[in-house]
């Protein structure tokens, strides 16, 4: 079953700008799944349509096979959503939200406090359920965000951009709090600027471009298409580079030079570097491996 | 879904909401009836005479209590909507199984809630200036509940379609404010010319006073029978109207 199918959809706002064009996918229940894209690509748009926040232009969206349209109140119950910005009332305590929130799913009072307190522990809230959220830190807000959309115990989980702007470890701590939810059976819809995110904890992803899905596939896959990786290799002193020409070494700065190679290369061309009297004091990847290629996606 | 618990929700936030700020909330519609009666009631009423057989003072409580119903039931839904709007807050509605039926009656309750308990605070500071006296208690208490649900839903639309923080204000200052005051709060509109006492008939707030005033001294200066299905009808369009709005996201959905 198909956890979120989204066809042909598209979404022109009123101002004329078209945020998506005719997009078509589908998450298979228990998928974590990245939704990636530039600044403005459409990931905002698409989910706010999915959650019911915007009106589609055109096109049809089903959560669990349950039409947006018609069976819009199953469809919501299915899903919890961390918005990329924060939207709760300023004023209100850390562990309201979740109660009030846990309200509107029509979760009584009790139930709903008592299940809070497991996830506010869980996500190392709990010393704050008593502050209001605007004394919270920009992480702890985020966090609360992630806490809100899991009151109601969501079979849909879609975060946008949800660890914008938290430190590494806390980073961290979420992956695997993504990761044990997602092993429980939650689907997971991911929206990120950080791609070894992606590798970290996506199997599927989809790329969207000015509002079109250009790319969709298994991690996996885009991985095996980064055949060759590009690699800066700083040397002792720089000599005759003629029996590695076929690596196309180019030379950046006095003593580093770049190399393309294949995994399969690396250690022939160590080898040839060694023979030719040359000793290597750094060899490092250049740049993310995924970056580049979702560069080059975007770019084609 | 319980639709009960996500009402209970709404009305409780709502509820917990005006009570939390009670001083900006409750008081000064109190502060302010206080003077009307210090200096309407007792300073200038003492100078006239009887309207009807009642007193000035007395006659001027029942206009004096709805004009307080209505601008607390009215401000008490748009200002809240609006800053959840402005919040974003609302989002957490909108995204949660909530019919937009259960959305209006929850905000509206809380209008209603906050109007009685004002309406009831500004009626017991009148006890200390003139004796009341009831005709009719059910009729006050419909009048009362009605006039609070019609400015609530009211307050409610405003709120869906205010972008901005002069949108809330406006209709309070250039719509309510002038019907209320023109509504026969003060005087009787048989003291019109005949011309303004048909003029005042178009005015929907002069029945919910009359009416009310009925209540209490069982006299008005219109039909009471025609009051309560001007209620009942404001009642429903603007229902209707606030349904239609939430529930196409008028205001609310991009
Ligand atoms: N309310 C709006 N009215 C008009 N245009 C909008 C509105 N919201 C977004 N857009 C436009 O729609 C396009 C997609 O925006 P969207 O927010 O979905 O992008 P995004 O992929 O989430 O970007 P980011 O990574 O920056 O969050 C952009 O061109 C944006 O300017
Ligand atoms: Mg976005």
């Amino acid at each position: 079953m198909h956890a979120l199918s989204v066809q042909h959809l598209s979404k022109i706002y009123v101002n004329g700008t078209q945020a998506l064009k005719d997009v078509s996918f589908a998450i298979e229940a228990g998928d974590f799944c990245a939704l990636l894209g530039a600044n403005g690509a459409g990931k905002t748009t698409l989910i706010g349509i999915v959650t019911d926040l915007l009106k589609k232009t055109s096109g049809e969206v089903k959560v669990f096979d349950h039409n947006i349209d018609f069976k819009f109140s199953k469809a919501k119950q299915l899903i919890g959503v961390v918005p990329q910005e924060f939207n709760f009332n300023i004023f209100e305590k850390v562990q309201d939200i979740l109660v009030t929130q846990a309200g509107y799913f029509g979760i009584d009072h009790r139930k709903a406090r008592m299940d809070s307190e497991v996830i506010l522990k869980r996500l190392g809230l709990w010393s704050k359920k008593d502050s209001a959220s605007r004394t919270l830190s920009g992480g702890m807000k985020r966090r609360l965000m992630i806490a809100r959309a899991l009151i109601h115990h969501p079979k849909l989980l879609i975060l946008d951009e949800p660890t914008a702007g938290v430190d590494v470890e806390l980073r961290h701590g979420m992956w695997d709090y993504l990761k044990e939810l997602n092993q429980q059976g939650m689907t997971i819809l991911l929206t990120t600027h950080y791609l070894e995110e992606v590798e970290q904890l996506c199997r599927n992803v989809a790329i969207l471009k000015n509002g079109e899905l250009v790319t969709y596939d298994r991690v996996y896959h885009l991985m095996q298409r980064l055949e060759k990786e590009i690699y800066l290799v700083t040397v002792d002193r720089i000599q005759d580079v003629g029996s590695i020409q076929k690596f196309g070494p180019m030379i950046k700065e006095e003593n580093t030079f770049e190399v393309e190679l294949s995994k399969s290369d690396v250690h022939d061309f160590i080898l040839k570097v060694t023979e030719i009297g040359m000793t290597i004091t750094d060899f490092r990847s250049q740049g993310h491996r995924l970056e580049k290629l979702y560069l080059k996606i975007l770019k084609t | 879904m319980s639709t009960f618990i996500a009402y209970q929700t709404i009305v409780r936030r709502e509820v917990n909401r005006f009570m939390r700020i009670w001083l900006q909330t409750l008081l000064p519609p109190v502060i302010t009836q206080t003077l009307y009666f210090v200096i309407f009631g007792k300073f200038i009423g003492s100078q006239l005479g009887q309207i009807g057989g009642i007193s000035y003072m007395s006659f001027i409580v029942p206009g004096l209590v709805m004009m307080a119903v209505i601008n607390s039931s009215y401000s008490n839904v748009v200002s809240s909507f609006f800053s959840s709007k402005f919040q974003r807050n609302v989002e957490e509605i909108l995204v949660s199984p909530t019919p937009s039926w259960v959305i209006m009656a929850g905000y509206v309750t809380g209008g209603v809630v906050r109007g009685v308990i004002v309406g009831a605070l500004v009626f017991s500071v009148s006890v200390f200036f003139t004796h009341p006296h009831i005709f009719n208690i059910f009729l006050i208490g419909i009048f009362i509940l009605f006039t609070a649900t019609v400015f609530s839903l009211g307050g409610l639309a405003n709120g869906i379609l205010a972008r901005n923080f002069d949108d809330v204000s406006i209709v309070p200052t250039f719509v309510l404010t002038p019907l209320t005051y023109l509504g026969g709060v003060f005087y009787s509109i048989m003291s019109l010319p005949v011309f303004w006492q048909k003029v005042s008939l178009f005015n929907p707030i002069l029945y919910m006073v009359n009416g009310f005033r009925y209540g209490f001294y069982g006299v008005s200066d219109v039909s009471v029978i025609a009051s309560v299905f001007i209620l009942i009808s404001f009642t429903a369009i603007l229902a209707l109207m606030n349904f239609y709005l939430l529930k196409n996201g008028i205001g609310l959905k991009n």
